[in-house]
């Protein structure tokens, strides 16, 4: 079997604005909702109280909403989640313990459904929400400096770096606002899995431009645009590939991973498709508006050690 | 022609036999379990296993098997309804001698554990139990630092019979005390006074100067002072946890300092968060007195003012009682308590270190026949409302558990009554497992049931199982004959990931399994570009075995950058991360090592064995 018997020859570069306008639109917004809704923190990230809970049949959310209020719980978040039979119930900070928490909030679900049992209970304080939200931006931007540095260092020209840059903030951007316009729960395993797309991300942009160093030290009077369609091309196939395998298990991750890994392996699979139409359509296209040529490449790969062998 | 080094081989054959050999604990998997052990640390005997075997036999509990390890017994069930029937059996009943905690043994044959094998340990996650994070109160070290000091230069000065009007703590940038004030009356020999509070302690830094009242003298710790007493604060009060969660008898507890001023504490298996948290946070200590007999205590009581010499405490019941104000004993000079009882009740047998022994025998000889008190003091943080605003207040509760009149000579050792059977058990945890240097506060809290737990890991499990034979199927559809030794390679990886966890004893949590997860996927791209090359060099004519060669080559450049942007990302997560997300970096990091192995180095060893050699070789089964 082979979905790339014969070599590929699409036009990405011709094409580009048309991709520009689309990652454009989807980036303003992604900043857009970013802006105005904001992101659905968790606990993680705010301090407060979560429980889950199983129902023996399905749950009624209405209905403890309704018991939670009547009990004095201001405004409670209910989630139906997992299963129809599994809620998540979010509350405000409090100075109780989980059995104090356990204890309230099992009396005031079993006055709904006398089977109801408690599962988890997390208490995370307010102060360690705003460290976390702290230290996972900080987190954020060293990966991304880190990676930016490693860039620069790897590539010898600028426009190679702009283009792996610009496609490596459109990714997580847009992993942000899938999370912003869904509300869905962002906490700290989703900016473990934004991490891991932003490394994913770079990977394929730095197939892509290993290959356009190749295609120039081949001939130097090559027209850049040619070169870099052709590298694209004869990446994709395994651009795809990898995605493909990878998708796989991070769809058998989100599908059968149950509701703890839901939001991680969302991020995940968003991620990975903008990563992936990223380094295809955005980071060499950079490059090329920004005016590479071969002798941007050739200068300094002379002086370049011979990393093609194992 | 296709060659490969034979050290390369053996190094293949060797490390994949090594990570099979430390992986397998983790094929048995677990049996509900109980584990017992005797409360004075006495290691387990063959007669003591006996006993408990017979006491479990009489309840006509099953046992699957049981065996002796590191001094502890642990008993393996066939289910969960047989353990927690075999928990309450042993509490019922040994409970004087023993502790039972629910634990879960692993089904490896007993080989495996005697040569140190041991399968990854579950996360809190996946196996249920009490997360308790820790604020341990620096500021307050700090401050209790300075109040010992203050002390030593009061009783240094009033030695040396020099004179100075008070001594004030001193706040330093921020507000946060940091030094001491002594102030001087007028005329005062300021020399001499730094002379003797120079003896307190030879490392502090003095300077004269003068205080609103007149001359002064400050000592200011140095920011060096300060950081080491924080880290005493800190190691100690986790050495202080660790011994308390260790009184609790929880299976394989987890006590961690994390960061600057936290500590973690981790108990699987554990539900009840009230009681844990009210013994691991508790101050309490013994005091000896002697009681006053001149004076009316109900008098001093109504006026609120205790005669000279004199401090008044409340009895159990309420009534009043007056103390001398030397303290005989104090809680610093005992070294242990054992709460046993005796024909009064419950009672804690104590004993005291050689200062407090010689202490208690001089006070007895000269009072036989005087009334001698215990008070039990307990510390601790609760909310208390200033001005609207919500303040931590450390508060003290004393109380006097028992007046006895002192019939003989004490000496290093005697028994108290008087307190409950809880106080008792407590008070000798306390004791025993040494005092916080620093307050501490519960800042965040997850308990996580059972069988949520259980829930995790059937899903953890069978995401990672359903996944990986999608890929297998696919690759080897894709990629035929080496389709499938990528398959092998993947398996190797998880392999050899397993194993290394294995060997670090890394817990492994959900977001664990999410990591081994990405592995594969990691460990396929590898493998996907490398074959993509040799059909890309296949497909421009080039010879099959020339094509493996350029494919392994070419890509290596490809593969290196990839893993070092994942690793970037890795050690990112490792540097944040806490729990969970530290245990997924863990096993990303891991595992782009072993799929950098595995890939290159296992895979093309495969590759070659198959297309290898001086043999001429027409096609690849590459698909």
């Amino acid at each position: 079997m082979e979905f790339f018997h014969r070599a590929t020859s699409f036009p990405f570069m011709s094409t580009r604005r048309v991709w520009y306008g689309l990652s454009i639109v989807l980036i303003l917004i992604s900043l857009l909702s970013l802006a105005t809704r904001g992101l659905n923190l968790g606990v993680d990230f705010t301090g407060g109280v979560t429980v889950q809970a199983t129902f023996p049949a399905a749950a009624n959310r209405d209905a403890v909403i309704t018991a939670l209020t009547a009990a004095g719980y201001a405004d409670p978040q209910v989630t139906i989640f997992g299963t129809s039979r599994e809620i998540a119930i979010r509350l405000p900070p409090t100075k109780q313990s989980t059995e104090e928490v356990r204890g309230k909030i099992e009396q005031i679900l079993r006055s709904v459904d006398a089977g109801a049992t408690i599962q988890q209970v997390e208490v995370v304080g307010p102060q360690i929400g705003g460290e976390l939200q702290r230290s996972a931006t900080q987190a954020l931007i060293a990966t991304l400096l880190l990676i930016f540095g490693y860039i620069a260092v790897r590539f010898h020209t600028w426009r190679l770096s702009l283009g792996a840059i610009l496609a490596v903030l459109h990714d997580p951007i847009l992993v942000l606002g899938t999370f912003s316009l869904t509300r869905t729960t962002f906490d700290l395993t989703v900016v473990a899995a934004m991490l891991a797309v932003i490394g994913y991300s770079l990977n394929d942009t730095v197939v892509v431009f290993d290959r356009i160093r190749e295609r120039f030290h081949s001939g130097r009077r090559l027209n850049p645009v040619a070169v870099l369609d052709q590298s694209i091309n004869q990446t994709l196939s395994r651009t795809i590939m990898t995605k493909v395998v990878t998708m796989i298990v991070v769809v058998a991750l989100y599908a059968l991973g149950g509701p703890v890994l839901r939001g991680f392996s969302e991020a995940l699979i968003i991620g990975i498709l903008a990563g992936t139409y990223s380094s295809i359509y955005i980071s060499s296209a950079v490059a090329l508006d920004c005016g590479l040529r071969a002798e941007h490449l050739l200068a300094t790969a002379a002086k370049k050690p011979v990393d093609d062998l194992p | 022609m296709l060659e490969y080094p034979r050290w390369k081989y053996v190094l293949v054959t060797l490390v994949v036999l090594i990570g099979v050999l430390f992986a397998l604990p983790n094929l048995f998997g677990e049996d509900p379990a109980l584990q017992v052990e005797r409360k004075n640390r006495a290691p387990m005997d063959e007669f003591a296993r006996q006993s408990i075997e017979d006491l479990l036999h009489k309840q006509s509990i099953v046992i699957k098997r049981d065996f002796i390890d590191s001094g502890r017994l642990i008993v393996a069930f066939g289910d969960v309804a047989s353990q927690l029937k075999a928990r309450d059996t042993v509490d019922a009943t040994l409970s004087d001698v023993d502790r039972a905690a629910l634990a879960n043994a692993s089904r490896a044959p007993a080989w495996m554990r005697s040569i140190g094998l041991k399968a990854m340990p579950l996360g809190l996650d996946l196996r249920g139990g009490l997360y308790l994070l820790y604020q341990v109160d620096l500021q307050g070290a700090v401050g209790q630092l300075l109040e010992s000091y203050e002390q030593s230069f009061r009783r240094a000065l009033n030695e040396a019979k020099l004179p100075f009007t008070d001594i004030t703590t001193l706040g330093g940038g921020g507000g946060i005390a940091n030094g001491l004030r002594v102030t001087l009356p007028d005329g005062a020999d300021t020399a001499a006074t730094e002379a003797a509070l120079r003896k307190v302690d030879v490392n502090l830094k003095f300077t004269s100067g003068s205080g609103a009242g007149g001359a002064a003298i400050d000592m200011v710790l140095t920011p060096a002072q300060i950081k080491a007493r924080e880290d005493y604060a800190l190691e100690q009060n986790r050495t202080t946890l660790t011994n308390r969660v260790n009184e609790l008898g929880v299976s394989e507890p987890i006590v961690q300092r994390q960061g600057l001023d936290r500590i973690i504490v981790q108990l699987p298996g554990v539900q009840n968060s009230a009681e844990v948290k009210d013994l691991l946070g508790k101050v309490a200590t013994l005091e000896l007195r002697l009681a006053d007999t001149q004076n009316n205590a109900l008098q001093a009581a109504q006026s609120g003012h205790a005669p000279l010499g004199t401090k008044l405490y409340k009895r159990e019941d309420g009534s009043p009682i007056l103390l001398k104000r030397e303290v005989i004993v104090t809680g610093d000079e005992l070294t242990s308590a054992t709460s046993t009882t005796s024909t009064e009740g419950p009672a804690v047998s104590i004993k005291l270190d050689a200062r407090g022994a010689d202490s208690m025998l001089r006070t007895t000889r000269l009072n036989v026949g005087k009334p001698m008190a215990v008070v039990y003091i307990e510390k601790s943080r609760r909310q208390v409302e200033v001005n609207g605003q919500k303040v931590d207040r450390d508060s003290t509760s004393e109380k006097v558990i028992n007046v006895a009149t002192i019939r003989g000579v004490f000496g290093p050792q005697f028994q108290v009554t008087g307190l409950s059977s809880g106080e008792a058990r407590d008070l000798s945890l306390m004791l025993r497992s040494g005092s916080l240097a620093a307050p501490i506060e519960v800042v965040e809290e997850r308990a996580i049931g059972p069988s949520l737990g259980q829930d995790n890991i059937n899903k953890g499990v069978r995401a990672l199982e359903i996944g990986m034979l999608a890929v297998f199927v696919f690759m080897a559809l894709y990629y035929h004959a080496f389709g499938l030794v990528a398959d092998a390679v993947l398996l190797a990886n998880v392999i050899l990931l397993t194993a290394l966890l294995s060997m670090l004893h890394a817990a492994l949590s959900l977001p664990g399994i999410a990591g081994i997860i990405l592995t594969v996927g990691i460990a396929v791209d590898a493998n996907v570009l490398i074959y993509e090359r040799i059909r890309e060099e296949l497909r421009n004519g080039v010879s099959p075995q020339a094509a493996i060669r350029a494919g392994f080559d070419k890509a290596f450049s490809a593969i290196a950058d990839s893993n070092v942007t994942a690793l970037i990302a890795g050690l990112s997560l490792w540097v944040i991360g806490t729990g969970a997300i530290r245990s997924f970096a863990i096993v990303l990091t891991l595992g782009i090592a072993t799929s950098m192995f595995t890939s290159l180095l296992g895979s093309r060893a495969l590759i070659t064995l198959m297309y290898g050699g001086r043999r001429r070789v027409a096609q690849l089964s590459i698909g």
